[in-house]
């Protein structure tokens, strides 16, 4: 009897988060004084914010400065000191390795090299989670990995391994990968380091577009100032013809990316990028010029 | 401050907890869903097959060795039609299980602390963990399931071909008579060096290079550098493991079987 009520408030409480959830503005990420150390060394310290719908967090900060460990903690890869995590309104980080493969199912993660299989075809990493965690028919996985590709630019080199790949097109791959079963929430760690500016200005009108046209919630963990400030001032736009526009955004879409700067492990700034352009603290002023 | 031996007792320790936890998660993965079969066959492929030549070569040349040496010490006492006593007992209690899991420990450990640390530190472990899988069910598990299984069918095909190479180095150099040396082997073994020292031990080996192996590669850290390092900590280690667990396993089985 008791398991019966507690079953049926479980599916209530779904059922209204499903619907919060569904609102445009909804917080699908909330990062709540989280803090993280290895022995002697603070990551984080108290570091608080929230990524609504739609919306890009930007986070900025020196090599060092806890930006990858933060992506860590919301996917479960590492687990935080103090604090709470949110994902979707589920509290992710009290979960198990197990519990969090559920929440992992909205998220996806794309690595600073890519961190492609290089024992597996780029059609079998594309589609490596349809094909091995779900029940999907395999021609289906196949269609999908072939418009993921197409949506990332890659069709052509679909059945060639990952070293046979330029770093841009590894990254572009990746890319492919994380969104392939369509997560709600992209998590990008350094998409753009070390590509040269042509191939960047790709990987960054990828994320405008995914956001855009898609809808996805995303977080860009980057030092790569350019690239950031282009992804929060563009948006993408589709044409009656169906052709993929990327244009200059309007100044209440520019206000949907918002910045996060760390250093030290701790939130130094938080704001759009009007916001960041006129700030006068000195060391995100040296880290602007 | 803590001292040299400290600091030491405490790494080794963690260590150890490590290898457990992850052999304990391991099993688990044996019995419980989800099962990567392909993967599996695809290990059993990798183990078996891909280390045949090399089992076969150790094998052969090392039955033909020993007969050899065995051939002159077993004159002084005119004893040389006997040979395939001190061969067939030599090669299936000690020289083919232990040799056999030598050879696999460099091939076999030595590839997949590579291959799994070289994953690990370029975040693919991660990433199959960021993807939803569990990277013990999908890499250790079926390496466990192919080394122990594999080994033992390896380490047969080593006695059986060292045994075979003695038989031509005393057919053709020592002038002992086929049928001879073949009875002679046979009348040297009991069953319980066959079930037991034959085929026990290289389910106990099979085990360990291939645990310990994917333990060192899960814990891999520091680029390539600690992929090299990776790799020699894991040959290094299986090695002297087999080794210690040869002499263990021999005092359990003699008392047990004899």
């Amino acid at each position: 009897m008791a398991d019966g009520t507690t079953a049926e408030m479980n599916a209530v409480s779904d059922m209204i988060a499903a619907q919060v959830f569904a609102e445009p503005g909804a917080p699908v990420l909330v990062f709540d004084h989280v803090g993280l150390a290895f022995d002697e060394k603070v990551v984080l310290r108290d570091v608080s914010f929230t990524l609504l719908k739609g919306h890009t967090k930007i986070i900025l900060g020196a090599s060092g400065s806890g930006k990858s460990t933060s992506l860590k903690i919301i996917t479960g890869l590492l687990k935080a000191d103090a604090g709470v995590v949110w994902v979707n309104g589920r509290r992710v980080d009290q979960l198990t390795e197990r519990e969090m493969m559920a929440v992992r199912a909205d998220l996806g993660l794309i690595f600073q090299e890519g961190a492609l299989f290089d024992s597996l075809t780029v059609r079998e990493n594309v589609g490596y989670k349809l094909y091995e965690e779900s029940d999907m028919p395999i021609a289906d996985v196949d269609r999908r990995v072939e418009e993921v590709l197409g949506f990332v630019g890659m069709l052509d080199h679909i059945d060639k391994m990952p070293s046979a790949l330029s770093g841009g097109q590894r990254r572009r791959v990746a890319i492919a990968r994380a969104m392939a079963f369509k997560p709600r929430i992209l998590l990008y760690d350094e998409a753009t380091t070390g590509l040269d500016p042509i191939t960047a200005l790709t990987v960054n009108d990828e994320i405008i577009k995914l956001r855009d046209l898609e809808g996805v919630s995303s977080i860009i963990v980057t030092h790569q100032l350019r690239d950031a400030f282009y992804v929060a001032t563009h948006s993408a736009t589709r044409e009656p013809d169906g052709a993929v526009r990327i244009v200059r955004a309007t100044s209440e879409k520019e206000r949907e990316a918002e910045f996060v700067m760390l250093k030290e492990g701790l939130i130094v700034f938080e704001g759009d990028a009007d916001a960041l352009r006129r700030t006068t603290d000195p060391y995100i002023q040296s880290f602007l010029s | 401050m803590p001292s040299f031996v400290e600091n030491w007792l405490k790494s080794a320790a963690l260590e150890v907890q490590e290898y457990v936890r992850l052999v304990v998660a391991a099993m688990r993965g044996v019995v419980s869903r989800p099962i990567y079969r392909h993967d599996i066959i695809e290990q059993l492929d990798v183990i078996g097959s891909g280390s045949l030549t090399v089992v076969l070569l150790t094998g052969l040349f090392t039955g033909m060795a020993i007969t050899a040496q065995s051939g002159l010490t077993l004159d002084q006492f005119g004893a040389r039609a006997v040979v395939g006593r001190l061969v067939g007992a030599s090669m299936i209690k000690e020289l083919g299980p232990v040799l056999t899991a030598l050879m696999l420990t460099g091939r076999i450990g030595s590839g997949i602390a590579a291959e799994l640390g070289s994953m690990m530190v370029t975040d693919q472990i991660n990433a199959l963990r960021a993807l939803g899988t569990d990277p013990i069910r999908k890499l250790v598990v079926p390496r466990m399931i192919a080394g122990f299984l594999m080994t033992p069918v390896l380490t047969v095909i080593s006695d059986f071909v060292g045994i075979t190479g003695g038989w031509i180095v005393s057919r053709f150099q020592l002038q002992v008579n086929t049928g001879l040396y073949w009875s002679s082997v046979r009348d040297g073994l009991y069953l319980q060096d066959v079930y037991g020292m034959g085929l026990v031990k290289p389910f106990v080996f099979g085990f360990i290079i291939v645990t310990v192996a994917c333990h060192v590669g899960m814990r891999t850290s520091g680029g390539t550098a600690g992929v090299g390092k990776a790799t020699t900590v894991a040959v290094v280690a299986s090695s002297v493991l087999v080794i210690a667990a040869d002499f263990f396993l021999n005092q359990i089985l003699l008392t047990l079987l004899y």
